[in-house]
Protein backbone atom coordinates (compact mmCIF):
# COMPACT_ATOMS: atom_id res chain seq x y z
CA UNK A 1 0.00 0.00 0.00
CA UNK A 2 2.72 2.41 0.97
CA UNK A 3 4.63 1.58 -2.20
CA UNK A 4 1.56 2.20 -4.34
CA UNK A 5 1.10 5.55 -2.68
CA UNK A 6 4.66 6.59 -3.39
CA UNK A 7 4.25 5.69 -7.04
CA UNK A 8 0.99 7.63 -7.15
CA UNK A 9 2.67 10.68 -5.68
CA UNK A 10 5.45 10.44 -8.26
CA UNK A 11 3.14 10.07 -11.28
CA UNK A 12 0.85 12.77 -9.94
CA UNK A 13 3.58 15.38 -10.37
CA UNK A 14 4.16 14.41 -13.97
CA UNK A 15 0.57 14.05 -15.17
CA UNK A 16 -2.45 15.09 -13.10
CA UNK A 17 -0.74 17.91 -11.29
CA UNK A 18 1.95 18.80 -13.78
CA UNK A 19 3.29 22.08 -12.33
CA UNK A 20 3.45 23.85 -15.69
CA UNK A 21 0.39 22.58 -17.51
CA UNK A 22 -2.05 21.70 -14.74
CA UNK A 23 -1.06 23.98 -11.83
CA UNK A 24 0.32 26.73 -14.10
CA UNK A 25 3.12 27.54 -11.66
CA UNK A 26 6.59 28.81 -12.48
CA UNK A 27 5.49 30.43 -15.73
CA UNK A 28 8.24 33.07 -15.64
CA UNK A 29 11.15 30.65 -16.25
CA UNK A 30 8.85 28.65 -18.51
CA UNK A 31 8.68 31.54 -20.95
CA UNK A 32 12.13 33.01 -20.32
CA UNK A 33 14.48 30.03 -20.70
CA UNK A 34 12.68 27.86 -23.25
CA UNK A 35 14.29 29.36 -26.35
CA UNK A 36 16.31 26.19 -26.88
CA UNK A 37 15.69 22.59 -25.85
CA UNK A 38 19.01 22.32 -24.00
CA UNK A 39 18.19 25.36 -21.89
CA UNK A 40 14.73 24.00 -21.09
CA UNK A 41 16.12 20.61 -20.09
CA UNK A 42 18.92 22.16 -18.03
CA UNK A 43 16.60 24.51 -16.20
CA UNK A 44 14.17 21.68 -15.50
CA UNK A 45 16.85 19.36 -14.12
CA UNK A 46 18.34 22.11 -11.95
CA UNK A 47 14.89 22.82 -10.51
CA UNK A 48 14.32 19.08 -10.01
CA UNK A 49 17.49 18.69 -7.94
CA UNK A 50 16.59 21.71 -5.81
CA UNK A 51 13.06 20.42 -5.40
CA UNK A 52 14.24 16.97 -4.37
CA UNK A 53 16.73 18.36 -1.84
CA UNK A 54 14.46 20.99 -0.36
CA UNK A 55 11.48 18.63 -0.11
CA UNK A 56 13.54 16.03 1.75
CA UNK A 57 15.13 18.50 4.19
CA UNK A 58 11.92 20.41 4.84
CA UNK A 59 10.06 17.16 5.40
CA UNK A 60 12.71 16.09 7.94
CA UNK A 61 12.51 19.43 9.73
CA UNK A 62 8.73 19.75 9.54
CA UNK A 63 8.20 19.02 13.24
CA UNK A 64 10.88 21.49 14.37
CA UNK A 65 10.01 24.53 12.28
CA UNK A 66 7.57 26.82 14.15
CA UNK A 67 4.52 27.55 12.03
CA UNK A 68 4.96 31.34 12.14
CA UNK A 69 8.43 31.37 10.63
CA UNK A 70 8.00 28.47 8.25
CA UNK A 71 8.26 30.51 5.01
CA UNK A 72 11.63 32.13 5.89
CA UNK A 73 12.90 28.75 7.04
CA UNK A 74 11.82 27.12 3.76
CA UNK A 75 13.54 29.89 1.81
CA UNK A 76 16.79 29.34 3.71
CA UNK A 77 16.68 25.63 2.91
CA UNK A 78 15.79 26.22 -0.74
CA UNK A 79 18.45 28.89 -1.25
CA UNK A 80 21.07 26.56 0.20
CA UNK A 81 20.30 24.01 -2.48
CA UNK A 82 20.07 26.64 -5.21
CA UNK A 83 23.52 27.96 -4.28
CA UNK A 84 24.92 24.45 -4.40
CA UNK A 85 23.40 23.75 -7.83
CA UNK A 86 24.55 27.12 -9.08
CA UNK A 87 28.17 26.56 -8.04
CA UNK A 88 28.02 23.03 -9.42
CA UNK A 89 26.74 24.20 -12.82
CA UNK A 90 29.22 27.05 -12.96
CA UNK A 91 32.00 24.52 -12.50
CA UNK A 92 30.85 21.75 -14.83
CA UNK A 93 28.48 23.21 -17.46
CA UNK A 94 29.59 26.85 -17.78
CA UNK A 95 27.83 27.41 -21.14
CA UNK A 96 24.47 26.33 -19.74
CA UNK A 97 25.17 28.39 -16.64
CA UNK A 98 25.72 31.45 -18.84
CA UNK A 99 22.61 30.75 -20.93
CA UNK A 100 20.28 30.42 -17.93
CA UNK A 101 21.69 33.59 -16.40
CA UNK A 102 19.58 35.20 -13.69
CA UNK A 103 16.93 32.49 -13.87
CA UNK A 104 19.19 30.02 -12.09
CA UNK A 105 19.47 32.00 -8.82
CA UNK A 106 15.81 32.90 -9.24
CA UNK A 107 14.90 29.24 -8.62
CA UNK A 108 14.95 30.35 -4.97
CA UNK A 109 11.67 32.16 -5.49
CA UNK A 110 10.27 29.70 -8.04
CA UNK A 111 6.72 29.18 -6.85
CA UNK A 112 6.69 25.47 -7.70
CA UNK A 113 9.36 24.81 -5.09
CA UNK A 114 7.79 26.99 -2.42
CA UNK A 115 4.37 25.55 -3.24
CA UNK A 116 5.57 21.95 -2.83
CA UNK A 117 7.32 22.84 0.44
CA UNK A 118 4.17 24.49 1.73
CA UNK A 119 1.59 22.07 0.35
CA UNK A 120 3.40 18.74 0.57
CA UNK A 121 6.79 18.51 2.26
CA UNK A 122 5.69 20.46 5.34
CA UNK A 123 2.98 17.88 6.04
CA UNK A 124 4.24 14.53 4.75
CA UNK A 125 6.94 12.00 5.65
CA UNK A 126 10.35 12.04 4.02
CA UNK A 127 9.93 9.26 1.44
CA UNK A 128 6.68 10.65 0.06
CA UNK A 129 8.16 14.17 -0.03
CA UNK A 130 11.16 12.93 -1.99
CA UNK A 131 8.85 11.23 -4.49
CA UNK A 132 6.74 14.35 -4.76
CA UNK A 133 9.83 16.50 -5.39
CA UNK A 134 11.10 14.08 -8.02
CA UNK A 135 7.71 13.79 -9.76
CA UNK A 136 7.02 17.51 -9.76
CA UNK A 137 10.56 18.24 -10.92
CA UNK A 138 10.38 15.77 -13.78
CA UNK A 139 6.94 17.10 -14.74
CA UNK A 140 8.44 20.59 -14.87
CA UNK A 141 11.43 19.31 -16.86
CA UNK A 142 9.24 17.52 -19.40
CA UNK A 143 7.03 20.59 -19.84
CA UNK A 144 9.97 22.95 -20.30
CA UNK A 145 11.68 20.59 -22.72
CA UNK A 146 8.49 20.17 -24.75
CA UNK A 147 7.89 23.91 -25.06
CA UNK A 148 11.56 24.59 -25.73
CA UNK A 149 11.77 21.88 -28.39
CA UNK A 150 8.80 23.33 -30.29
CA UNK A 151 10.25 26.84 -30.08
CA UNK A 152 13.75 25.77 -31.10
CA UNK A 153 12.45 23.66 -33.97
CA UNK A 154 10.34 26.46 -35.45
CA UNK A 155 12.55 29.36 -34.43
CA UNK A 156 15.94 28.04 -35.52
CA UNK A 157 15.19 24.85 -37.45
CA UNK A 158 17.24 22.68 -35.11
CA UNK A 159 16.63 20.40 -32.15
CA UNK A 160 19.03 20.20 -29.19
CA UNK A 161 21.43 22.23 -31.31
CA UNK A 162 21.33 19.87 -34.30
CA UNK A 163 19.84 21.20 -37.56
CA UNK A 164 16.89 19.03 -38.62
CA UNK A 165 14.74 21.15 -40.92
CA UNK A 166 16.96 21.26 -44.02
CA UNK A 167 18.70 24.19 -45.66
CA UNK A 168 15.66 25.66 -47.44
CA UNK A 169 13.77 26.19 -44.18
CA UNK A 170 13.65 29.85 -43.17
CA UNK A 171 13.33 29.91 -39.38
CA UNK A 172 10.30 31.65 -37.88
CA UNK A 173 12.28 34.04 -35.68
CA UNK A 174 9.20 35.00 -33.67
CA UNK A 175 9.27 31.65 -31.88
CA UNK A 176 12.58 32.26 -30.15
CA UNK A 177 11.50 35.78 -29.15
CA UNK A 178 9.37 36.17 -26.04
CA UNK A 179 6.01 36.48 -27.91
CA UNK A 180 6.78 33.01 -29.30
CA UNK A 181 7.18 31.76 -25.73
CA UNK A 182 3.74 33.02 -24.79
CA UNK A 183 2.22 31.64 -28.00
CA UNK A 184 3.66 28.13 -27.65
CA UNK A 185 2.94 27.96 -23.92
CA UNK A 186 -0.66 29.06 -24.49
CA UNK A 187 -1.25 26.70 -27.38
CA UNK A 188 0.23 23.63 -25.64
CA UNK A 189 -1.76 24.51 -22.50
CA UNK A 190 -4.91 24.76 -24.63
CA UNK A 191 -4.32 21.43 -26.33
CA UNK A 192 -3.67 19.68 -22.99
CA UNK A 193 -6.80 21.22 -21.48
CA UNK A 194 -8.83 20.03 -24.46
CA UNK A 195 -7.47 16.48 -24.04
CA UNK A 196 -8.17 16.47 -20.30
CA UNK A 197 -11.71 17.79 -20.85
CA UNK A 198 -12.42 15.17 -23.46
CA UNK A 199 -11.16 12.34 -21.24
CA UNK A 200 -13.18 13.64 -18.31
CA UNK A 201 -16.30 13.77 -20.47
CA UNK A 202 -15.69 10.21 -21.68
CA UNK A 203 -15.24 9.02 -18.11
CA UNK A 204 -18.48 10.67 -16.99
CA UNK A 205 -20.23 9.17 -19.99
CA UNK A 206 -18.99 5.68 -19.08
CA UNK A 207 -20.01 6.08 -15.46
CA UNK A 208 -23.44 7.26 -16.49
CA UNK A 209 -23.82 4.23 -18.74
CA UNK A 210 -22.66 1.86 -16.02
CA UNK A 211 -25.10 3.30 -13.49
CA UNK B 1 -59.82 43.55 -42.78
CA UNK B 2 -57.02 41.36 -41.54
CA UNK B 3 -54.41 42.77 -39.22
CA UNK B 4 -51.08 41.11 -38.97
CA UNK B 5 -49.84 41.11 -35.40
CA UNK B 6 -46.18 40.60 -34.69
CA UNK B 7 -43.56 41.74 -32.21
CA UNK B 8 -40.94 44.32 -33.08
CA UNK B 9 -38.69 45.17 -34.77
CA UNK B 10 -40.96 45.94 -37.67
CA UNK B 11 -38.51 47.74 -39.89
CA UNK B 12 -35.62 45.60 -40.97
CA UNK B 13 -32.45 46.91 -42.55
CA UNK B 14 -30.81 45.02 -45.34
CA UNK B 15 -27.51 45.70 -43.60
CA UNK B 16 -25.62 42.60 -42.47
CA UNK B 17 -22.03 41.60 -41.79
CA UNK B 18 -21.87 40.52 -45.41
CA UNK B 19 -22.97 43.89 -46.82
CA UNK B 20 -20.61 45.76 -44.50
CA UNK B 21 -17.68 43.60 -45.54
CA UNK B 22 -18.69 44.03 -49.17
CA UNK B 23 -18.55 47.79 -48.68
CA UNK B 24 -15.07 47.48 -47.19
CA UNK B 25 -14.00 45.38 -50.18
CA UNK B 26 -15.37 48.03 -52.55
CA UNK B 27 -13.47 50.69 -50.62
CA UNK B 28 -10.30 48.61 -50.84
CA UNK B 29 -10.70 48.18 -54.61
CA UNK B 30 -8.99 51.45 -55.66
CA UNK B 31 -5.94 50.75 -53.47
CA UNK B 32 -5.82 47.18 -54.78
CA UNK B 33 -6.05 48.22 -58.41
CA UNK B 34 -3.47 50.98 -57.91
CA UNK B 35 -1.11 48.57 -56.16
CA UNK B 36 -1.36 45.95 -58.90
CA UNK B 37 -0.96 48.63 -61.58
CA UNK B 38 2.09 50.11 -59.88
CA UNK B 39 3.89 46.97 -58.82
CA UNK B 40 2.85 44.68 -61.62
CA UNK B 41 1.46 41.16 -61.74
CA UNK B 42 3.55 39.78 -58.89
CA UNK B 43 1.61 42.04 -56.51
CA UNK B 44 -1.60 40.42 -57.76
CA UNK B 45 -0.19 36.98 -56.95
CA UNK B 46 0.68 38.09 -53.42
CA UNK B 47 -2.87 39.38 -52.92
CA UNK B 48 -4.42 36.21 -54.36
CA UNK B 49 -2.29 33.98 -52.13
CA UNK B 50 -3.20 36.03 -49.10
CA UNK B 51 -6.96 36.01 -49.73
CA UNK B 52 -7.07 32.34 -50.71
CA UNK B 53 -5.10 31.33 -47.64
CA UNK B 54 -7.36 33.35 -45.33
CA UNK B 55 -10.52 31.82 -46.81
CA UNK B 56 -9.09 28.31 -46.86
CA UNK B 57 -7.82 28.49 -43.27
CA UNK B 58 -11.21 29.66 -42.05
CA UNK B 59 -12.94 26.88 -44.00
CA UNK B 60 -10.59 24.15 -42.79
CA UNK B 61 -10.63 25.32 -39.17
CA UNK B 62 -14.42 25.48 -39.04
CA UNK B 63 -14.68 22.05 -40.65
CA UNK B 64 -12.18 20.57 -38.17
CA UNK B 65 -13.90 22.16 -35.17
CA UNK B 66 -17.33 21.19 -36.56
CA UNK B 67 -18.48 24.80 -36.46
CA UNK B 68 -20.95 26.53 -38.75
CA UNK B 69 -19.14 27.98 -41.72
CA UNK B 70 -19.01 31.78 -41.73
CA UNK B 71 -17.32 32.15 -45.09
CA UNK B 72 -20.35 33.98 -46.47
CA UNK B 73 -19.80 36.99 -44.22
CA UNK B 74 -16.71 37.80 -46.32
CA UNK B 75 -14.69 38.78 -43.25
CA UNK B 76 -11.95 36.27 -44.11
CA UNK B 77 -11.67 37.80 -47.58
CA UNK B 78 -11.27 41.27 -46.04
CA UNK B 79 -8.63 40.03 -43.58
CA UNK B 80 -6.70 38.31 -46.36
CA UNK B 81 -6.87 41.31 -48.69
CA UNK B 82 -5.80 43.80 -46.01
CA UNK B 83 -2.88 41.59 -45.02
CA UNK B 84 -1.86 41.20 -48.65
CA UNK B 85 -1.96 44.95 -49.20
CA UNK B 86 0.38 45.29 -46.21
CA UNK B 87 3.12 43.15 -47.76
CA UNK B 88 5.93 44.17 -50.07
CA UNK B 89 5.21 43.29 -53.69
CA UNK B 90 8.24 41.04 -54.05
CA UNK B 91 7.30 38.78 -51.14
CA UNK B 92 7.60 35.02 -51.79
CA UNK B 93 4.13 33.51 -51.89
CA UNK B 94 4.56 31.44 -48.72
CA UNK B 95 4.75 34.69 -46.75
CA UNK B 96 1.12 35.78 -47.35
CA UNK B 97 -0.03 32.16 -47.01
CA UNK B 98 1.46 31.79 -43.53
CA UNK B 99 0.46 35.31 -42.50
CA UNK B 100 -3.19 34.86 -43.43
CA UNK B 101 -3.41 31.46 -41.78
CA UNK B 102 -1.95 32.88 -38.55
CA UNK B 103 -4.26 35.89 -38.71
CA UNK B 104 -7.44 33.87 -39.23
CA UNK B 105 -6.77 30.84 -37.02
CA UNK B 106 -4.69 32.26 -34.18
CA UNK B 107 -6.24 35.70 -33.75
CA UNK B 108 -9.79 35.29 -35.01
CA UNK B 109 -10.94 31.68 -34.67
CA UNK B 110 -9.11 30.73 -31.46
CA UNK B 111 -10.74 33.66 -29.67
CA UNK B 112 -14.18 32.63 -30.88
CA UNK B 113 -14.54 33.94 -34.41
CA UNK B 114 -15.55 37.29 -35.85
CA UNK B 115 -16.43 39.79 -33.14
CA UNK B 116 -14.39 38.11 -30.41
CA UNK B 117 -10.86 38.89 -31.52
CA UNK B 118 -9.18 41.50 -29.31
CA UNK B 119 -6.70 42.45 -32.00
CA UNK B 120 -7.00 43.23 -35.66
CA UNK B 121 -6.21 39.83 -37.27
CA UNK B 122 -4.53 41.26 -40.38
CA UNK B 123 -2.35 43.53 -38.24
CA UNK B 124 -1.26 40.64 -36.07
CA UNK B 125 -0.52 38.60 -39.19
CA UNK B 126 1.74 41.39 -40.41
CA UNK B 127 3.43 41.79 -37.02
CA UNK B 128 4.02 38.03 -36.93
CA UNK B 129 5.65 38.07 -40.36
CA UNK B 130 7.67 41.19 -39.57
CA UNK B 131 9.09 39.68 -36.37
CA UNK B 132 9.76 36.32 -38.03
CA UNK B 133 11.25 37.33 -41.37
CA UNK B 134 12.33 40.96 -40.97
CA UNK B 135 14.58 40.96 -44.04
CA UNK B 136 11.85 39.64 -46.35
CA UNK B 137 9.24 41.99 -44.94
CA UNK B 138 11.30 45.15 -45.40
CA UNK B 139 12.62 44.48 -48.89
CA UNK B 140 10.51 46.95 -50.80
CA UNK B 141 10.53 47.07 -54.56
CA UNK B 142 10.22 50.28 -56.50
CA UNK B 143 6.97 50.45 -58.50
CA UNK B 144 7.46 48.99 -61.96
CA UNK B 145 5.23 51.57 -63.54
CA UNK B 146 5.50 55.08 -62.22
CA UNK B 147 2.55 57.43 -62.31
CA UNK B 148 3.15 60.95 -63.55
CA UNK B 149 6.76 62.01 -63.89
CA UNK B 150 10.18 61.89 -62.26
CA UNK B 151 11.33 58.35 -63.04
CA UNK B 152 14.77 59.93 -63.31
CA UNK B 153 14.65 60.71 -59.62
CA UNK B 154 15.22 57.05 -58.81
CA UNK B 155 17.62 56.03 -61.54
CA UNK B 156 16.55 53.67 -64.27
CA UNK B 157 18.01 50.40 -62.99
CA UNK B 158 17.07 50.71 -59.35
CA UNK B 159 14.91 47.74 -58.45
CA UNK B 160 14.49 48.02 -54.73
CA UNK B 161 14.85 50.84 -52.27
CA UNK B 162 14.19 52.09 -48.82
CA UNK B 163 10.85 53.70 -48.05
CA UNK B 164 10.95 57.47 -47.55
CA UNK B 165 10.81 56.71 -43.84
CA UNK B 166 14.35 55.38 -43.68
CA UNK B 167 16.09 58.69 -44.47
CA UNK B 168 13.67 60.36 -42.04
CA UNK B 169 14.76 57.90 -39.40
CA UNK B 170 18.35 58.92 -40.01
CA UNK B 171 17.43 62.58 -39.60
CA UNK B 172 17.54 63.43 -43.32
CA UNK B 173 14.85 64.89 -45.52
CA UNK B 174 13.79 62.30 -48.10
CA UNK B 175 14.53 63.35 -51.65
CA UNK B 176 11.02 62.67 -52.97
CA UNK B 177 8.50 65.08 -54.47
CA UNK B 178 5.20 65.39 -52.62
CA UNK B 179 3.34 64.46 -55.80
CA UNK B 180 5.26 61.16 -55.93
CA UNK B 181 4.36 60.45 -52.32
CA UNK B 182 0.75 61.21 -53.14
CA UNK B 183 0.51 59.17 -56.33
CA UNK B 184 2.51 56.22 -55.03
CA UNK B 185 5.79 56.54 -56.92
CA UNK B 186 7.70 55.30 -53.88
CA UNK B 187 8.84 51.92 -52.57
CA UNK B 188 6.44 50.50 -50.03
CA UNK B 189 3.83 47.81 -49.42
CA UNK B 190 1.32 47.04 -52.15
CA UNK B 191 -1.63 48.94 -50.72
CA UNK B 192 -0.09 51.80 -48.78
CA UNK B 193 1.74 53.72 -51.52
CA UNK B 194 -1.08 55.24 -53.60
CA UNK B 195 -2.65 57.82 -51.30
CA UNK B 196 -5.32 58.97 -53.79
CA UNK B 197 -6.73 55.44 -53.98
CA UNK B 198 -6.85 55.23 -50.19
CA UNK B 199 -8.63 58.57 -49.94
CA UNK B 200 -11.23 57.42 -52.49
CA UNK B 201 -11.82 54.38 -50.30
CA UNK B 202 -12.12 56.59 -47.23
CA UNK B 203 -14.69 58.86 -48.88
CA UNK B 204 -16.71 55.81 -49.96
CA UNK B 205 -16.66 54.24 -46.48
CA UNK B 206 -17.81 57.48 -44.87
CA UNK B 207 -20.44 58.09 -47.56
CA UNK B 208 -22.06 54.67 -47.09
CA UNK B 209 -21.73 55.12 -43.31
CA UNK B 210 -19.63 52.02 -42.74
CA UNK B 211 -17.20 54.13 -40.72
CA UNK B 212 -17.28 57.63 -39.28
CA UNK B 213 -14.51 60.14 -39.86
CA UNK B 214 -13.39 60.27 -36.22
CA UNK B 215 -10.67 57.63 -36.00
CA UNK B 216 -8.91 58.32 -39.32
CA UNK B 217 -8.98 62.09 -38.89
CA UNK B 218 -7.75 62.05 -35.29
CA UNK B 219 -5.16 59.39 -36.16
CA UNK B 220 -3.71 61.28 -39.14
CA UNK B 221 -4.10 64.67 -37.45
CA UNK B 222 -2.12 63.52 -34.42
CA UNK B 223 0.66 62.16 -36.62
CA UNK B 224 0.86 65.49 -38.46
CA UNK B 225 0.77 67.61 -35.31
CA UNK B 226 3.21 65.48 -33.35
CA UNK B 227 5.66 65.24 -36.28
CA UNK B 228 5.48 69.01 -36.72
CA UNK B 229 6.20 69.53 -33.02
CA UNK B 230 9.27 67.28 -33.37
CA UNK B 231 10.48 69.41 -36.25
CA UNK B 232 9.56 67.12 -39.16
CA UNK B 233 7.57 67.92 -42.27
CA UNK B 234 4.01 66.95 -41.29
CA UNK B 235 2.89 66.32 -44.89
CA UNK B 236 5.78 63.97 -45.58
CA UNK B 237 5.09 62.21 -42.29
CA UNK B 238 1.49 61.54 -43.27
CA UNK B 239 2.12 60.60 -46.88
CA UNK B 240 5.04 58.24 -46.37
CA UNK B 241 4.57 54.79 -44.91
CA UNK B 242 1.28 53.21 -43.91
CA UNK B 243 -0.35 55.94 -41.86
CA UNK B 244 -3.20 56.68 -44.25
CA UNK B 245 -3.88 53.03 -45.07
CA UNK B 246 -3.75 52.06 -41.41
CA UNK B 247 -5.95 54.94 -40.31
CA UNK B 248 -8.65 54.27 -42.91
CA UNK B 249 -8.76 50.49 -43.14
CA UNK B 250 -7.14 49.00 -40.06
CA UNK B 251 -7.78 51.29 -37.12
CA UNK B 252 -11.47 51.41 -38.07
CA UNK B 253 -12.07 47.67 -37.67
CA UNK B 254 -15.37 47.47 -35.75
CA UNK B 255 -14.33 44.70 -33.42
CA UNK B 256 -11.14 46.27 -32.15
CA UNK B 257 -11.97 49.92 -31.62
CA UNK B 258 -13.94 51.69 -28.88
CA UNK B 259 -17.72 51.93 -28.98
CA UNK B 260 -18.31 55.60 -28.22
CA UNK B 261 -17.26 58.59 -30.32
CA UNK B 262 -15.15 60.03 -27.48
CA UNK B 263 -13.38 56.70 -27.07
CA UNK B 264 -12.77 56.51 -30.81
CA UNK B 265 -11.18 59.96 -30.74
CA UNK B 266 -8.90 58.90 -27.87
CA UNK B 267 -8.10 55.72 -29.80
CA UNK B 268 -7.17 57.71 -32.92
CA UNK B 269 -4.98 60.14 -30.97
CA UNK B 270 -3.27 57.22 -29.20
CA UNK B 271 -2.55 55.44 -32.50
CA UNK B 272 -1.13 58.62 -34.03
CA UNK B 273 1.04 59.37 -31.02
CA UNK B 274 2.38 55.80 -30.93
CA UNK B 275 3.25 55.94 -34.63
CA UNK B 276 5.33 59.09 -34.18
CA UNK B 277 6.94 57.77 -31.00
CA UNK B 278 7.99 54.54 -32.73
CA UNK B 279 9.17 56.38 -35.84
CA UNK B 280 11.18 58.93 -33.88
CA UNK B 281 12.48 57.03 -30.87
CA UNK B 282 11.94 53.32 -31.57
CA UNK B 283 14.01 50.79 -33.46
CA UNK B 284 11.84 50.57 -36.58
CA UNK B 285 11.40 53.20 -39.29
CA UNK B 286 7.62 52.53 -39.37
CA UNK B 287 5.28 51.82 -36.49
CA UNK B 288 1.70 51.80 -37.78
CA UNK B 289 1.24 48.06 -37.21
CA UNK B 290 2.51 48.09 -33.64
CA UNK B 291 0.71 51.36 -32.85
CA UNK B 292 -2.64 49.90 -33.87
CA UNK B 293 -2.02 46.58 -32.10
CA UNK B 294 -1.00 48.47 -28.96
CA UNK B 295 -4.12 50.59 -29.00
CA UNK B 296 -6.25 47.50 -29.73
CA UNK B 297 -5.12 46.17 -26.36
CA UNK B 298 -6.18 49.39 -24.65
CA UNK B 299 -9.69 49.36 -26.12
CA UNK B 300 -11.37 47.64 -23.14
CA UNK B 301 -9.83 50.27 -20.86
CA UNK B 302 -10.94 53.15 -23.08
CA UNK B 303 -14.43 51.67 -23.29
CA UNK B 304 -14.58 51.41 -19.53
CA UNK B 305 -14.00 55.12 -19.10
CA UNK B 306 -15.99 56.44 -22.03
CA UNK B 307 -19.05 54.20 -22.26
CA UNK B 308 -22.13 55.94 -21.04
CA UNK B 309 -23.74 54.60 -17.92
CA UNK B 310 -26.96 52.77 -18.68
CA UNK B 311 -29.85 54.90 -17.40
CA UNK B 312 -30.98 53.78 -13.98
CA UNK B 313 -27.90 51.79 -13.07
CA UNK B 314 -25.70 52.72 -10.14
CA UNK B 315 -22.53 54.59 -10.87
CA UNK B 316 -19.62 52.25 -10.30
CA UNK B 317 -16.48 53.36 -8.59
CA UNK B 318 -13.05 52.59 -9.97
Amino acid sequence: MAKNNLKGVFVNGILNENPTFRLVLGTCPTIAVTSSAINGLGMGLAATLVLLGSNVVISMLRNFIPNKVRIPSYIVVISTFVTMIQLFMQAFVPSLYEALGIFLPLIVVNCIILARAEAFAGKNPVAASAMDGLGMGLGFTLALTLIAAVRELLGTGSLFGMPVMGASFEPVLLFILSPGGFLVFGLVLGIINAIVDRRRAQKLHKEAKAA
Amino acid sequence: MSLRISTGPHVLTRESTQTLMLDVLIALAPATVAGVYLFGLKAAWVLCASVLSAVLSEFVWQKLMKKKSTLNDLSAVVTGLILGLNLPSGAPLWLPVIGSAVAVVLVKQLFGGLGHNFMNPAMFGRAFLLASWPARMTKFLLPERLLGASQAAFGADMASGATPLVPQKLGLTPDVALSDLFLGNIPGTIGEVCKIAILIGFVYLVAVKVITWHIPVFFVGTVALFSWVLGKDPLVAILSGGVLFGAVFMATDYVTNPMQKLGQCIFGVGCGAMVVIIRSFGGYPEGVTYAILFMNCLVPLIDRFTNRRVYGTVKSHG
